[in-house]
């Protein structure tokens, strides 16, 4: 039988194989569809105890999960863009402009 | 026959989501994670989310990921298989990491107690999608608002961001 402490596990393996990908890759498009990652392994949390409660707005806040994480990857990318036409590359250990 | 989908959905999702993190092609690692993500919208059918899971395929397959695509395809990523994939200080990043992972997994166990029992069974009622529109223009009509603003926002931040010269 499956329980919602399934879809949590499942949720936390996903989150942190997601932590890893941001914390340990250089190459700044893979970073951010580790983040992709991350934010549906949230949006499984919110829709598995939508299920459990029998409350919809879990559905709801996963849907407003969505469009943040559509508005986040437009800008995101944008600003990779930007960077590669400057700084021709990107690598995040190469983009150390504002470290002190 | 729920078992047996969840077993199934579950092992791709991990196996495409640690694909996805390791592989050295960036193209690669986007296709993985369209399968992740699909899993993932199976995932979100099986929980009787239909609304969600199809909003997962249109926003996340169809719209996110061919953006993600086409940057890969703008940004060159000839050099990219030879280059190393880690950053310098990745041992930090893994050691942190796993210090996560083991908080959440104490957290988890500590409460997992809660939902061990099996989930009380839906009501009958109105459609998934129409449960959830229902509560969407009514409940969080401003959120939903706000929302049509945000996305607004980030499509003019993306055009003024990654045009050369306004």
């Amino acid at each position: 039988m499956i329980t919602t402490s399934h879809y949590l596990v499942l949720s936390l393996i996903v989150f942190t194989v997601g932590v890893v990908g941001v914390l340990t890759r250089r190459n700044v498009i893979v970073i951010l569809m580790s983040i992709e990652l991350m934010l549906n392994a949230v949006n499984l949390n919110l829709v598995a105890f939508s299920d459990r409660l029998h409350d919809l707005a879990g559905q709801v806040f996963s849907v407003f999960v969505i469009t943040v994480a559509a508005a986040e990857a437009a800008v995101g990318l944008g600003i990779i863009i930007s960077l590669y036409r400057n700084k021709e590359t990107v690598y995040v250990d190469e983009i150390d402009l504002m470290k002190w | 026959m729920e078992a047996f989908l969840f077993y199934t959905l579950a092992a791709i999702l991990v196996t495409f989501a640690i694909l996805t993190v390791t592989a050295h092609n960036p193209v690669r690692s986007a296709v993985y994670l369209i399968s992740a993500l699909l899993a993932m919208a199976g995932l979100f059918f099986l929980l009787r989310a239909e609304f969600v899971g199809a909003v997962q395929i249109l926003v996340y397959v169809g719209g996110i990921m061919v953006l993600v695509l086409f940057v890969i395809v703008l940004v060159n990523v000839g050099q990219a298989s030879r280059e190393p994939r880690a950053s310098r200080r990745w041992k930090t990043g893994l050691a942190l990491a796993v210090v996560l992972a083991v908080e959440l997994g104490f957290l988890m166990l500590r409460g997992v107690g809660s939902f061990a029992e099996s989930a009380p069974p839906p009501p009958a009622g109105a459609g998934n999608t129409e449960s959830v529109g229902l509560l969407l223009y009514n409940d969080y009509l401003l959120p939903f608002e706000i929302a049509s603003v945000l996305l607004l926002v980030a499509l003019v931040g993306a055009v003024v961001l990654a045009k050369k010269e306004l």
